[in-house]
């Protein structure tokens, strides 16, 4: 086995150029287990943890360009205010030890349906930043799972980093597992409002074959809250839109029995993870001081 | 390959690693400091916790060639020569060792704690020693133990 260090991110794309079939390594959740239980035994490790850059962040014309190995510790500590569907889903990584090491860019290298961080960034709007020595394209987030621990990235391509809106409006994350630490996730849902656009956007973890966004329930709540001129008056929503909406979310899963859960069950959770965050979220967005001067 | 990296404030050098290696296995292995314990390879378990450059990790999940140039403290640089450091007194005292095969772990996790917040509520303690799994205890007498170093510490002060 060789192990390649690359010093910065040219390097990088260079190595992977040259040895498409290397595995990228930086966090190590998944990789080093892996290595550790003979799963696997890779002609070369590129390791991403000298490139500077990945583990930097900044903010531009109302977006966070969040590099992929910022350790979700610090997205958690330092990136609330901005990203708070995003630090809600990274306080339910593993363990602190795990959280000091592994960033978003591994969960979407691993491609598991069952990454934390997928809903949140589903529902936020992400871009995944993917270059290589060709150069750099812009993923949009539900495009970039293509199958089980599959994604669209070239074999020489890497992951630079992840582009997410600056939270326009409320957002909520919500995980169903044995234990709050240390849990794969049985399913779990993420979910913010964009006052900005006047839409709501989701996304479901751990029961489909990918990560995937709820379209249906996102267009009818968006239609009742246009309807009903919720967002102008901010008035609370009814329980039989609610219930709809959540109904909407469990149909748009697509999940399997396996030992953490069954698909039953995983269903049925979805939709009551969807009707709670909802409710979270729009009780957040009514109470903003700031909101409904005047409204009737 | 080589490795050089400090460990417990000593600069050491691991020969003849293997390129997809462990830092645990290396520490253990290589440079004959067995107190991070090898469990279950694959950071379910905390026994392995040591800090890498300041921050508590899973020795098990850094690949060896990763921890080149690091700083690293195992559960061998808590004590001050003879000296326990006060978490592993404060173990000692609240009877937080049972087989004690998780406690060089948690030690690490709970000193890594204390520095970081010196007077930690039981909110904090628990998410601090979340990735540590005891399966004797029941966990009371560990939180004891933070509990107990903590207030002396704050005595101390």
């Amino acid at each position: 086995m060789e192990f390649l260090r690359p010093a910065d991110w040219e390097e990088a794309l260079a190595a992977k150029a040259a040895h498409p079939g290397a595995v990228p390594l930086a966090g190590g959740t998944d990789v080093m287990v892996e290595l550790n239980l003979g799963l696997r035994r890779p002609e070369r490790l590129l390791d991403l943890s000298r490139v500077r850059e990945l583990h930097e962040w900044e903010t531009a014309a109302g977006s966070v360009r969040l590099g992929a190995s910022v350790p979700y510790a610090t997205i958690m500590e330092r990136l609330g205010h901005l990203l708070p569907g995003l630090a809600l889903a990274s306080r339910t990584v593993a363990s602190p030890q795990i959280r000091n090491r592994a960033g978003v860019g591994g969960n979407l290298g691993t491609a598991s349906p069952a990454g934390d961080a997928h809903p949140a960034l589903l529902a936020a709007g992400a871009e995944v930043e993917a270059a290589s020595v060709r150069g750099t394209r812009r993923i949009p987030v539900e495009a970039f799972y293509t199958g089980v621990k599959r994604n669209a990235l070239a074999p020489d391509e890497l992951i630079r980093a992840v582009h997410l809106p600056v939270a326009d409006g409320p957002q909520q994350y919500a995980k169903v597992g044995t234990r709050n630490a240390m849990v794969i996730a049985v399913c779990a849902f993420g979910l913010a409002l964009h006052p900005a656009t006047r839409t709501v956007r989701t996304g479901i973890g751990s029961a489909a074959p990918t990560p995937v966004r709820a379209d249906a329930a996102e267009e009818f709540l968006a239609g009742v809250l246009e309807e009903g001129r919720h967002w102008d008056t901010g008035r609370p929503l009814a329980s039989s839109a609610a219930a709809e909406f959540a109904a909407l979310c469990a149909a748009a899963c697509d999940p399997i029995d396996d030992v953490r859960s069954t698909a039953r069950y995983r269903r049925h959770a979805v939709g009551v993870l969807a009707r709670r965050t909802l409710a979270w979220a729009w009780e957040a967005h009514r109470a903003r001081p700031d909101a409904f001067e005047g409204a009737v | 390959m080589h490795v050089a990296l400090t460990v417990n404030g000593r600069p050491l050098r691991a020969e003849d690693v293997w390129e997809g290696e462990s830092l645990l296995y290396v520490l253990r292995e290589r440079l004959g400091l067995p107190g991070s314990k090898n469990a279950c390879e694959q950071g379910e378990c905390g026994s392995c916790t040591v800090r890498l450059d300041g921050a508590p990790v899973c020795a098990c999940l850094v690949a060896a060639g990763q921890a080149e140039g690091s700083e690293v403290v195992t559960v061998e640089g808590l004590a001050d020569g003879e000296e326990l450091a006060p978490v592993q007194r404060a173990f000692l005292d609240a009877g937080a060792v049972q087989c004690g095969f998780c406690t060089p772990g948690l030690l690490v996790a709970a000193d890594a704690l204390l520095r970081r917040r010196p007077a930690p509520a039981d909110e904090d303690i628990r998410e601090a020693l979340a990735g540590n799994l005891c399966r004797c205890t029941g966990y009371e007498t560990i939180m004891d133990a933070v509990r107990l170093a903590a207030a002396r510490r704050s005595e101390g002060a």
